[in-house]
């Protein structure tokens, strides 16, 4: 198990968020559409320009930029 | 009984299905107050009773984070209704009910309609409904919005006594400090009987710990008092949680919910059996449609898809209205005496309305168009793919659309570009956006290019067009970013967006949401552009050529007729058309056409536009432009195409036809007054000055304030002005 930003996953990997370390605005809209310590994550795929990012979390796909997905660490096996 | 019901809902519940089901054609689209979010209401009638029902706009939340969530909030604490139909998609239960337990936190009488039934089934999700509702206390009515299934059964519920408008506030516990916390807060709060008349007072201690700015500003208005008593314990208790567990109330609060959600759904409430087959058919057409090489190039094919679609089929419906506003030309043409009152019903009154309706088409095709987009879930795959190039110049990867509809391929209409800009959800972005696609080449806008690149440029007319299409998109695109780096500069609203699974449009609802927002253009803007076009057809037209010149045409042609032999003077006063004209004839009626003419050369000259084109010659002789373009782009400002139509009357060619533009090209290329240079001026100024007025109108309409459409005119006309004179005075430097 190791901590990694979800920026850096990769194409299909999978974890459990550990930390979402945003306020304000950004962590409002976060936290909203379910983004929180303890939910799985998996990395579907990235827009051609590779940012944003789409992920499945809790049976549903969500997009977001790079920039946002820097605030949140992911528990990943190895 | 007089109730009203408000469905409410995250984005991509079926609500807007639901409330088509429930309500059919009896609808009502406006806005709410000041804003320009979308307020819908109908009726839903059954044994000849009838229910008022509201359809909220929706949301994921309810803080004070978007104005979805305001004007959602505001209407549902203030206007009580009197039963909160929530609409929870089944196949994605655990994220909706964050806003259920939020309405029951505010102890709203509510009632969860749970939709797409049949594909959380598919999905092999099952939902003991009977457990659910008693776990959370509140009526669970299961349906499926598309076929209606379930529209009967959640009607009798919400039309049982069940509900009270006094429903007791679900009071969740969000862990030790912040219960204590709201405790003290609480019992603060309770002491002032004003606030306590609307809103609950635990309610309003949480969002005092939420950091809600609508409400702690509400409290600080009015009791500052107990509000600095009342943030202090918040203050405290974010101080202590910061310290001991590295975060923040309003963290907190939000796992508690989802917490809670968690230990409803443990209770044998939500099994999944098999894999989620519907997302993986989603996933599936993703693979390909967000694939890197194939996704641009489909997404390509898509909007010129849509671009022929809305252009090619409204030019039809555009046809009809168009002869038969032509029809009702002539018969006022052959019945009126000419004169004032004429000239107002032709110019000012049957253009005016024939310019309204004239849009109808296309905004109808454009909003259907972009309907299935929205509807299927592709537009959402559009903006994930576009976003990253769209942020460079602070604009939304959604605003693509705008741009494209608005002429982003040359020939568009900012008209519906502008109203497309409705599928923005992030104000900034969406602001930004419709303030600049009237920079597009718009089809008004090709009739003036076509004659000003076939008079100077006609070696290289396809470069040139493509030089100016590729101007017009750089422009709009930087003045985004200045924009967004100045008037309206801020953070970027963040791209956090659900990606929805790929869906069929009902056809319903695809009929009800384009025949809804054409009408409403029709009758929002319709007034006003009316009012617009007999104001311009004043200016052009007042104050009208003093008797002594008018005597001086009459008695010019009057002399040409006498000069004439009689059978010559008879047979123009009988004949209508002057192709059958003998060949002496003919001279004689050119020669009578070229009075009038002049007539109306000098008469525009007069009027208050052509002295206000004439003042202005000092100032426009820096971009190149006489008196004589000054008026013409006077008069673009009802139209772009009017720029020819005026520049004609200006050089005493009489009505020119735009698409018959040989006899004022060569009248232009051969007049000393012009050069390539002042041609290329006009075009650049063309391109970026003041948008006609319909596109003012739309501006001001969905930017919600007509300060944005007198800022659209000036700062438009500004930057048009700037680069004319740029180009015109380096281009006369160097000697072109």
């Amino acid at each position: 198990m190791s901590l990694l930003s979800m920026r850096h996953m990769g194409m299909g990997q999978e974890g459990m968020i550990s930390s979402v370390k945003a306020g304000g605005e950004i962590g409002r809209r976060l936290r909203d559409m379910g983004l929180i310590k303890g939910t799985l994550v998996k990395i579907l795929r990235r827009a051609p320009l590779f940012d944003p990012v789409a992920i499945r979390i809790k049976g549903f796909t969500l997009t977001l930029r790079n920039n946002e997905a820097d605030y949140i660490d992911v528990e990943v096996k190895e | 009984m007089n109730t009203t019901i408000a469905l409410a809902g995250n984005p991509n519940s079926g609500k807007t299905t639901l409330f088509n089901a429930l309500t059919g054609a009896r609808q009502h689209v406006g806005n709410y107050p000041g804003v320009t979010v979308e307020k819908k209401h109908g009726v839903y009638v059954e044994n000849n009773q009838r229910l008022t029902v509201v359809d909220l706009p929706g949301t994921y939340s309810l803080t004070a984070y978007s104005l979805e969530e305001v004007v959602a909030r505001d209407f549902l604490i203030k206007e009580k209704p009197s039963v909160v139909v929530n609409i929870v998609d089944a196949s994605n239960l655990e994220r909706h009910l964050y806003l259920t337990v939020q309405f029951m936190e505010m102890g709203l009488p509510v009632c969860i309609a749970l939709n797409m039934m049949d594909v959380a089934r598919k999905m092999g999700i099952t939902i003991n409904i009977q457990g659910l509702s008693e776990a959370l206390g509140i009526p669970v009515i299961p349906t499926v919005a598309r076929s209606g299934k379930g529209k009967l059964e959640l009607m009798q519920a919400v039309r049982s006594e069940t509900f009270t408008v006094d429903m007791a506030p679900l009071n969740l516990s969000y862990g030790t400090d912040l219960d204590l916390a709201l405790d003290r807060m609480e019992a603060l709060i309770t002491k002032n009987t004003l606030l306590t008349k609307t809103y609950k007072p635990r309610w309003l201690a949480l969002k005092c710990l939420e950091n809600d700015e609508q409400i702690t500003d509400l409290l600080r208005a009015t009791d500052p008092i107990l509000f600095s008593s009342v943030g202090a314990i918040a203050q405290t208790v974010s101080a202590h949680l910061k310290q001991t567990l590295d975060t923040d109330p309003e963290a907190l609060i939000a796992d508690y919910r989802y917490g809670f959600i968690r230990s409803v759904l443990k209770q044998g409430v939500w099994e999944q059996l098999n894999d989620d087959n519907r997302l993986y058919i989603s996933d599936a057409i993703d693979s390909l449609m967000i694939n890197r090489f194939f996704g641009p190039l489909f997404m390509v094919a898509v909007l010129f898809g849509l671009y022929h679609f809305t252009f090619s089929l409204s030019e039809i419906p555009g046809g009809w209205l168009e002869s038969l506003f032509g029809w009702i030309g002539g018969r006022v043409d052959a019945h009126m005496a000419d004169g004032l009152l004429k000239s107002l019903i032709q110019s000012g009154i049957i253009d005016g309305v024939g310019g309204v309706l004239g849009f109808a088409p296309l905004i109808m095709f454009m909003f259907l168009g972009i309907s299935v987009l929205e509807d299927t879930g592709y537009l959402a795959r559009m903006a994930f793919m576009l976003d990253r190039v769209f942020r460079i110049f602070g604009l939304h990867g959604s605003s693509v659309m705008a741009f494209i509809v608005s002429g982003g391929i040359a020939g568009g209409c900012a008209v519906p570009g502008v109203m497309a800009s409705r599928t923005l959800r992030s104000p900034k972005e969406r602001l930004a956006t419709l303030l600049t696609v009237p920079f597009m080449n718009c089809g008004a806008k090709l009739p003036v290019f076509a004659l000003l690149v076939g008079a100077f440029f006609s070696e290289n007319e396809a470069l040139m067009m493509m030089v100016i299409t590729l101007i017009s998109w750089i422009g709009a695109l930087t003045v985004a970013k200045v924009l967004r780096m100045t008037v309206i500069r801020g953070e970027s609203t963040p791209f956090v967006m659900e990606l929805p699974p790929y869906r069929l449009p009902t056809f319903k609802g695809l009929l009800i949401h384009t025949s809804e927002r054409t009408f409403q253009y029709i009758k929002k803007a319709g007034t006003v552009i009316l009012g617009i076009s007999i104001l311009l057809w004043a200016m052009m037209t007042f104050p009208g050529l003093p008797d002594s010149q008018t005597q001086d045409f009459q008695m010019q042609k009057k002399a040409i007729l006498e000069s004439v032999k009689t059978s010559v003077a008879t047979e123009l006063a009988l004949a209508g058309d002057s192709a059958q004209l003998s060949p002496e004839a003919r001279i004689i009626s050119d020669k009578l056409y070229g009075v009038d003419a002049h007539r109306s050369e000098a008469a525009l000259k007069h009027s208050l536009a052509g002295r206000i084109g004439a003042s202005l010659e000092g100032l426009t002789s820096f971009a190149g432009f006489d008196w004589r373009t000054n008026i013409a782009l006077v008069g673009g400002f009802a139209a772009k195409e009017v720029i020819v139509s005026t520049l004609g009357t200006a050089y005493s060619m009489g009505e020119v036809d735009p698409d018959e533009l040989s006899s004022l090209e060569s009248s232009l290329s051969n007049n000393p007054a012009w050069s390539p240079l002042a041609a290329f001026s006009l075009i650049i100024f063309t391109i970026f000055y003041a948008p006609c007025f319909v596109t003012v109108v739309c501006i001001a309409r969905e930017a919600g304030s007509w300060k944005w459409g007198a800022f659209s005119v000036i700062f438009n006309t500004t930057i048009a002005f700037g680069l004319s004179v740029l180009v015109y005075q380096t281009g006369t430097l160097l000697g072109f």
